[in-house]
């Protein structure tokens, strides 16, 4: 497939990176040191132009393209960039747009501005962190099939009652499949007879309530929100968080500095506390019991005062932080140094947007453990391999790091066993090693 | 100091609302023709408003007119309308010389302080009366209508009318009935201000006819009691609607059937309602009414008034004794405490009807309030305070200014104890920019420092003439004029009147119905020397 990126900013970037290996990807920048670097780093062909100008799309070859994505910085620029695209060529276009307004326009309209798909940064990240924020044990979840199946990532604690069992003796779910165990950096997928440690990371694939009442068994402690939400920073990642959660019914606080924009937020979010301050002054994280949250979602506008903003927050004794890490490579040190969840909305995105790009063309995709291991929802094709047979005869023909976790059948949940099988039309909730997720969903 | 105010074109603006209020005095000579009555009154009225209206016109051949013409030209048209008001009145006591012989030279209304009062009292829709012995028989049918006609014209706002209806008034338009309309702000019903002015107008007009036809309606089934007839029947459709309160029945609504005074009262309440919001209901959204903030704060305010009332008048909550100066006798008032105690139609129904009557500021009457006890007559006195809504014909501070200063009261409370937390004040969902809260906080102290001078003044005032007012009926009177309600109590309770006070005290409540219809600020705007500089 060929795909033309538009904006080598750190998220077109990744997402070449991401697509690199299996496609052809040209790469359109208007910064010539950039499109140098691009050249040496990737190996993908980056072209210097304006992504709006016909001349320059039809030099990065627009016409042959058959997916173009507009990845720069400028909302209003991927949007005509897409409209351009249209008006030129067959190719499906998709837009990275900040402005959750033109979410909504394109919404109406699912044919608005050009645009075949549109991932809202903001609200895709804002969207993770209020499913790590609603289940309070986890490090990661996503949900697949119209949120009939739920992927999650745990983290077994030393006190955790799971410590010691195997994986056999903890599975006394119906609905809830082991997909993976991450221990020392080792992603392997579990038996039976594996027994779990304390510090070993789990991501499981079931039903959100088989999910969430493993949550308590993992993390007995913390079952479900019941504390406050406390979000450090007010900016659009923060509101969405503010408002999804408002939406679920949990009321937050808000802590912003900037009297304007605290203001503004206070108007746009009537069940959100909005506070204005600064939330490293201890003195108030003290007098306002900021120690007694549950959750501190940690969403200013640079990776270091969210790191210390977190580690403020717990100093007075908030349970667990979250934070937005903008810098990917600071997500695994800021974990290390005390933060729980660090959230990379670059990643949330180039997730998104990767689930376009699957040849077989997944339905939804999920990241875990960095990109180092996918859930994938495919539905299954009559000419599918898995088609017409049972699990245990047709994963022979997969890679042996494909675990089916769930199959949706007209909607509903379906445990996966060895004797169950598959029909042409069904969903399956996959995870695979990353290095296996093309030639998987290539396969299917 | 150079004069940079065009007051030339607010006057010729003046002029031209005076000219067309030739118009609606020809209901009254119509009416004289209809009882035999001479119609001389309303011919001189008509010749002298369209001669000064002529007159004023030719100030500015084309007036234009920006926001402090605006306030000018207001404030001046009510003072205008008010003098010219007072014609009939003057003519019906003293005659024309040479042409017309005093028609009923005993007229309290000869008193040019009290025709002015009687006059300003009709088109600010206070109510509040001189008449002295208030029917058709002591008084023309022409000028008792056309003491009802002023309350309508005035109700939906003569402003409001000459936006409607007069195209040079297009652009300005906005703010001319921003100055003149109850509330703060106006809301915009369509793209064309003067279309907005025609809906509520035509809105205004619709519902005045349904009660006419209803009122008249009980009068044919016989369910009226005895004074109603198509007379009283268009006077009272007339006072209702524009929250006014001049009945023709020195008894108020007293004079009518149970019946006629359960009628009145949804039409009170919808005069008390914003017609914009009315409109909106009407044409197909009925769930804006219950939606809305004010509408839900105005029914509340109501509902309690009447329930705390209906307490204590079923238990039995009227005056222990004749007050002095009361306008009942203890005959009367044992009969009625006889009737009302332990009943509990008549105590719900009188209790509705005086809230509602007070609260909307119509200031009608089911029943003399004066013999109640202290309580519920201080229940009224608290309701004289709350007014109707934004955009209706009531007066007063307006509910929505209480939600408001509540709103705000709880936020600063919530503040003191989280002094980050950032709290806007919302109604309906929307947030308040702190600037509109800050206006309504002013106006509504700006309203009670002026009531309590008021008070004050009139205190004063009296004393200098040697006369002797209770504090209730001092601070009723300064509260119910400025209100713009009508009745106060005691001597000025619904079945008195305003004639004890002194000329001087008159005139100062002229200006205080005058202000108070105006909400103040665009009468003091005027009033500062900022406002004439540059």
């Amino acid at each position: 497939m060929r795909v033309i990126i538009v904006g080598a900013g750190q998220v077109g970037e990744s997402i070449a990176a991401d697509l690199s290996d299996a496609h052809d990807v040209v790469i359109v920048e208007q910064d010539p040191d950039r499109v140098e670097e691009i050249n040496y780093s990737l190996d993908v062909l980056a072209v210097q132009g304006d992504g709006t100008s016909v001349s320059a799309l039809e030099e990065a070859g627009v016409t042959d393209a058959d997916m173009v994505i507009a990845s720069t910085d400028d909302d209003e620029t991927n949007i005509v960039v897409c409209s351009t695209v249209k008006a030129i060529s067959d190719a499906f276009t998709i837009a990275r747009i900040k402005n959750t307004e033109y979410l909504r326009t394109w919404q109406h309209s699912e044919s608005a501005f050009g645009i075949d798909f549109m991932v809202c940064t903001y609200l895709l990240a804002a969207e993770s962190i209020v499913r790590v924020v609603g289940l309070p044990a986890a490090r990661d979840a996503d949900t697949f099939g119209n949120g009939c199946v739920e992927m999650a990532e745990f983290e077994v604690g030393e006190e955790s009652p799971l410590s010691g069992q195997t994986v056999a003796e903890a599975d006394t779910y119906d609905a809830l499949t082991f997909a993976a165990i991450v221990r020392e950096e080792e992603m392997q997928i579990p038996t039976g007879e594996t027994k779990l440690c304390s510090g070993d990371r789990l991501v499981v694939i079931g039903t959100p309530r088989s999910v969430r009442s493993f949550a308590g068994d993992v993390a007995p402690d913390e079952t479900a929100l019941s504390g406050e939400v406390v979000i450090v920073g007010g900016s659009e990642i923060g509101y969405h968080i503010a408002r999804l959660l408002s939406e679920r019914g949990v009321s937050a606080r808000l802590l912003e500095r900037d009297p304007e924009r605290a203001r503004e937020l206070a108007e746009k979010l009537p069940d959100t506390m909005v506070m204005e301050t600064d939330a490293t002054d201890v003195e108030f994280l003290e007098r306002e019991h900021i120690g007694d949250a549950e959750v501190v979602v940690a969403a200013l506008d640079s990776d270091e005062k969210n790191l210390l903003a977190s580690l403020l927050a717990e100093g007075v004794g908030a349970d667990r932080s979250v934070a937005v890490i903008d810098q990917e490579e600071y997500v695994d040190l800021f974990e290390r140094v005390g933060i729980d969840v660090g959230i990379n909305p670059r990643q949330v995105v180039a997730e998104e947007i990767t689930r376009f790009t699957r040849a077989g063309g997944a339905e939804n995709v999920a990241m875990v453990e960095s990109g180092r291991g996918e859930v994938l929802e495919i539905e299954v094709a009559a000419d599918s391999p898995l088609a017409g047979k049972q699990i245990q005869e047709s994963i022979h023909e997969l890679p042996d790091d494909v675990v089916i976790g769930a199959i949706i059948r007209g909607g509903e949940y379906t445990v996966p066993r060895g004797a169950t099988t598959l029909e042409a039309g069904d969903h399956v909730v996959l995870f695979v090693d990353s290095e296996h997720a093309d030639e998987v969903s290539g396969l299917l | 100091m150079s004069i940079r105010v065009d007051y030339r074109a607010s006057l010729s603006l003046v002029g031209t609302v005076l000219k067309y209020l030739t118009v609606p005095l020809l209901l009254p000579v119509v009416v004289a023709l209809l009882y035999g009555e001479t119609v001389a009154p309303f011919v001189l009225t008509i010749a002298v408003t369209l001669l000064a209206g002529g007159g004023l016109e030719r100030l500015a051949p084309d007036p234009d007119i920006g926001p402090r013409e605006a306030f000018l030209m207001v404030a001046t048209t009510w003072l205008a309308v008010a003098v010219v008001g007072t014609i009939p009145y003057l003519v019906e006591a003293h005659g024309i010389p040479g042409l017309l012989s005093p028609i009923h030279p005993d007229s309290t209304l000869g008193n040019p302080a009290n025709a002015l009062f009687e006059s300003m009292s009709g088109f600010t829709t206070t109510g509040a009366t001189v008449l002295g012995s208030i029917n058709v028989t002591d008084h023309t049918y022409g000028v008792m209508i056309w003491r009802q006609l002023t309350q309508w014209l005035g109700g939906m706002g003569i402003v409001v009318l000459a936006v409607a209806i007069l195209p040079e008034l297009s652009v300005g338009g906005a703010q001319l009935m921003d100055a003149e309309a109850p509330g703060p702000g106006i809301e915009k019903l369509s793209p064309k201000i003067a279309e907005t002015a025609r809906v509520l107008w035509g809105a205004y007009f619709a519902i005045t006819v349904v009660e006419i036809m209803l009122l008249y309606g009980l009068d044919l089934a016989g369910m009226a009691g005895p004074n109603m007839d198509a007379y009283n029947a268009v006077a009272h459709g007339l006072t209702t609607m524009p929250t006014g309160g001049f009945s023709p029945q020195a008894r108020s609504i007293e004079a009518f059937s149970a019946a006629v005074q359960w009628v009145i009262i949804p039409f009170m309440v919808i005069a008390g309602t914003n017609f914009a919001l009315i409109w909106r209901a009407l044409s197909g959204s009925p769930e804006k009414l219950w939606n809305d903030t004010e509408f839900r704060g105005y029914l509340g305010a109501m509902g309690v008034l009447t329930a705390i009332i209906t307490g204590l008048l079923f238990t039995g909550g009227f005056a222990t004794g004749v007050p002095e100066g009361a306008t009942f006798d203890a005959a009367y008032l044992t009969e009625q405490a006889a009737a009302l105690t332990g009943s509990l139609e008549p105590s719900l129904r009188h209790a509705l009807f005086q809230a509602v009557s007070i609260v909307t500021t119509t200031g009608y009457a089911s029943i003399d309030f004066d013999m109640w006890g202290s309580a519920a007559k201080y229940a009224l006195l608290f309701g004289m305070f709350v007014g109707g809504s934004a955009g209706s014909t009531g007066g007063a501070v307006k509910i929505i200014r209480w939600i408001v200063i509540a709103k705000t009261v709880r936020r600063e409370l919530f503040t003191s104890a989280h002094p980050e937390a950032v709290r806007p004040v919302r109604l309906g969902g929307n947030a308040l920019d702190d600037r509109a809260v800050r206006g309504i906080m002013t106006f509504t102290l700006l309203y009670l420092v002026v009531f309590f001078l008021g008070a004050f003044v009139l205190a004063i005032d009296s004393t200098r003439v040697g006369m002797e007012f209770t504090v209730l009926e001092l601070i009723s009177a300064a509260a119910s004029t400025l209100g713009n309600v009508g009745p106060a109590f005691y001597r000025l309770g619904p079945m008195g009147g305003y004639i004890p006070f002194p000329n001087t005290s008159k005139l100062f409540m002229v200006g205080l119905m005058w202000a108070g219809r105006l909400e103040i600020l665009p009468l003091l705007v005027c009033l500062t020397p900022e406002y004439w500089r540059r």
